[in-house]
């Protein structure tokens, strides 16, 4: 028989048992919903890391100030200044004391209100070296970056985030054109392009840069006092940091090394900053435990999955089984018209293949539908590959031929005059 | 070869734990082509055993079985579907049609078996159903037909591929006795075409029509009767 007929011939038998088929089925269906939302969660997991990776910089190592949760003792009531985080000497320790480097870049920040002619907005003053660009993967759009020259000279320049570019100078040519900030002025030397995206604490490096004003460091440590004050929107706080930002690039990017590094700074943090008044994010380590992530749901779903689906074999074996058993009437005809013991099977293996194929079908559509509603619920980054649903779809098709295959050879090594005498 | 059934010293002997039995017990038949044939006697006394080795559907456990001048007394399990697709047809006392299928499709399931396109196959099976008496109702399924009307569907499915041999287990056993004669008659007609016809019955009156009546009693021919009048010489 054609394939086209067997086919048809299935998709009749299944069709005048609706209800019976659907709920013989549902296991295959969540089988198959359970393994492509294994994959889109992987998927999703490693392009996240991935896209955290590219920002960061698979070789860097972050160190960054954070606010301790309770005011350090010391400090006096009155003068309200709160003193944590990096300092310079931990630059220059890492500099000199951790092997296996090649850069260790400062970053200080200081939010200030930027004015050009009327335009006023709030943004953000990075006092960083010229290496800064190279390792916060910045790209610059029109001009240069800070030069070793500006560094030396501690001249008055300074180089935009595009989103400050585009408030203050409007669609102005910013370059050579001054900024203030309070009763100083900076001339523009460039703007860097937009990173975009989220800003993410630890992890953005890049976003951040949208809204910043970088000078060069020495010019910073030249204007600024210790003492940064924050009095935008309404509160007044006064910090004491010498350095928001260590930004280290170790000289290979490979595990090893990285996590070699990434051990040296961390003795040199437990020795200077018993107050866990600094983070460090290692860009590489964050990949393993997104794969940790990853394989943690690929071993929930993938046991959800391979149960539902054995189960739902098991299902579709024993429906098919029982279906033989009434049937065999009909196989005896069939047999006694000259039916093969190979049409007999597959006529009921078509079956059991179509019955999956729907059950597949569905479990696709339950398959769009639960990553999404992962990412909703549980924030998890998911994402549905079509090749991911082609599988399912063979998987669900693959399910039909294992447990078919036994009861079709059941029906088709009935004896043709037994069958015939069957009620 | 004229002779369609050639059955030589034909055992076919059933094993019940110890004991061993002979549904057919050194049994010899001739049926030259044409013949229609009726088979009588006894319950347990071998017809259907019979009937299922004329079938190709069971084998002789020894002895020979030539159909149409072949011997098929050893082939395996797919060459003897194969014979039976294309050199028989049986006929069932309960008809024995698949109850999803409507008539055209029944009748076109031994067609699909032997590979003939669906449009000719639908072109045959109208033809054959045509024939019959069903050509109203022809995408009507069993249960919406007469016990008489099923039983010819199930004639026009046996004639499908054109068989050799035609053979039929108490044809009218399920129908009222108007009904019967309509179907013997139909028999006739087909004999009278030239059909080669096995039936087995318990009813003398079908037993008339045929050319020869053999009588059976453990498995062996007890007695063999030739009607006089139209003896069978095709
Ligand atoms: N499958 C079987 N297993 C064992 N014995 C059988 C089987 N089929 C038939 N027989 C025996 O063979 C003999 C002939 O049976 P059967 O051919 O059915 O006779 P009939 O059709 O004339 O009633 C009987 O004794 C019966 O019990
Ligand atoms: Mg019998």
């Amino acid at each position: 028989m054609r394939p086209g007929r067997l086919l048809a011939l299935a998709w009749k038998s299944i069709a005048e048992h609706k209800l019976r088929s659907l709920l013989t089925v549902s296991g295959v269906v969540f089988g198959v919903a359970a393994v492509v939302t294994m994959l889109a969660i992987g998927e999703g997991e490693s392009q996240a890391a991935q896209e955290q990776i590219r920002r960061m910089g698979s070789n860097n190592l972050l160190l960054a100030s954070v606010k301790p949760s309770e005011p350090e003792s010391g400090t006096s009531a009155n003068a309200r200044v709160l003193s944590y985080g990096l300092l310079e000497k931990d630059l220059l320790r890492i500099q000199s004391t951790v092997p296996e480097i090649d850069l260790a870049v400062p970053r200080r920040d200081v939010p200030v209100d930027a004015r050009v002619g009327t335009r006023r907005m709030r943004a953000t003053v990075f006092g960083t070296s010229p290496q800064y660009e190279s390792v916060a993967n910045l790209e610059v759009a029109q001009g240069r970056f800070l030069s070793a020259a500006d560094e030396e000279s501690r001249l008055p320049v300074c180089v935009l985030g595009s989103e400050v570019a585009k408030r203050l100078f409007l669609n102005t040519d910013p370059l050579g054109r001054d900024l203030h900030v309070g009763d100083n002025a900076y001339r523009v030397i460039g703007v860097l392009s937009t990173r975009g995206e989220g800003t993410g604490g630890t992890a953005g490096l890049g976003g951040e840069s949208d809204a910043a004003i970088l000078i060069p460091w020495s010019t910073m440590r030249e204007r600024y006092g210790s003492i940064i004050v924050d009095n935008r929107g309404g509160s007044r706080n006064r910090e004491e940091v010498e350095l928001h930002r260590i930004t280290v690039r170790a000289a290979r990017g490979d595990e090893a090394t990285v996590g070699r590094v990434a051990g040296a700074l961390r003795r040199l943090l437990a020795e200077g900053h018993p107050q866990e008044d600094v983070r460090l994010t290692v860009p590489l380590e964050l990949l393993r435990e997104a794969r940790e992530t990853r394989a943690r749901w690929t071993l929930i779903l993938g046991t959800i999955a391979g149960i539902s689906l054995l189960v739902g074999g098991i299902g579709i074996m024993n429906i098919m089984l029982a279906s033989v058993v009434e049937r065999t009437r009909e196989i005896g005809i069939r047999r006694a018209l000259g039916a093969k013991r190979r049409h007999i099977v597959l006529q009921f293996l078509a079956e059991t293949v179509v019955l999956c194929a729907i059950g597949g079908s569905l479990g696709m559509g339950l398959s769009i539908l639960l990553p999404h509603v992962l990412t909703t619920v549980f924030g998890l980054q998911t994402i549905v590959d079509p090749w991911f649903l082609g599988l399912a779809f063979g998987i669900a098709a693959g399910i039909g031929l294992v447990f078919g295959i036994y009861p079709a050879m059941r029906a088709a090594r009935l004896d043709p005059v037994e069958a015939l005498r069957h009620a | 070869m004229s002779d369609v059934v050639r059955l030589t010293e034909a055992r076919r002997t059933y094993r019940m734990g110890e004991e061993e039995v002979h549904a057919l017990d050194g049994l010899d038949l001739v049926v030259p082509r044409g013949e229609y044939l009726a088979i009588m006697g006894q319950s347990g006394s071998g017809k259907s055993t019979l009937l299922n080795i004329l079938g190709c559907l069971d084998r002789l456990t020894s002895g020979s079985y030539e159909l149409d001048g072949k011997d098929v007394s050893r082939l395996d399990d797919d060459r003897l579907s194969h014979e039976r697709n294309r050199r028989l047809g049986f006929v069932f006392q309960s008809y024995n049609l698949i109850p999803h299928l409507t008539v055209l499709e029944n009748i076109e399931v031994p067609m699909e078996y032997a590979g003939i396109r669906p449009g000719e196959a639908r072109q045959r099976s109208t033809e054959l159903a045509t024939r019959l008496g069903l050509g109203g109702r022809l995408k009507h399924r069993p249960s919406e037909l007469s016990g008489g009307q099923q039983q010819r569907v199930a004639i026009a499915r046996a004639l499908g591929n054109d068989p050799s041999l035609m053979l039929a287990d108490e044809p009218t056993g399920n129908l009222d006795s108007a009904t019967g004669i309509e179907i013997l008659d139909l028999l006739d007609t087909l004999a009278a075409e030239g059909r080669t016809l096995i039936v087995v019955t318990h009813d003398r009156k079908v037993a008339a029509r045929a050319h020869r009546t053999i009588h059976m009693l453990d498995g062996k021919i007890a007695r063999e009767d030739r009607r006089v009048a139209e003896a069978a010489t095709p």
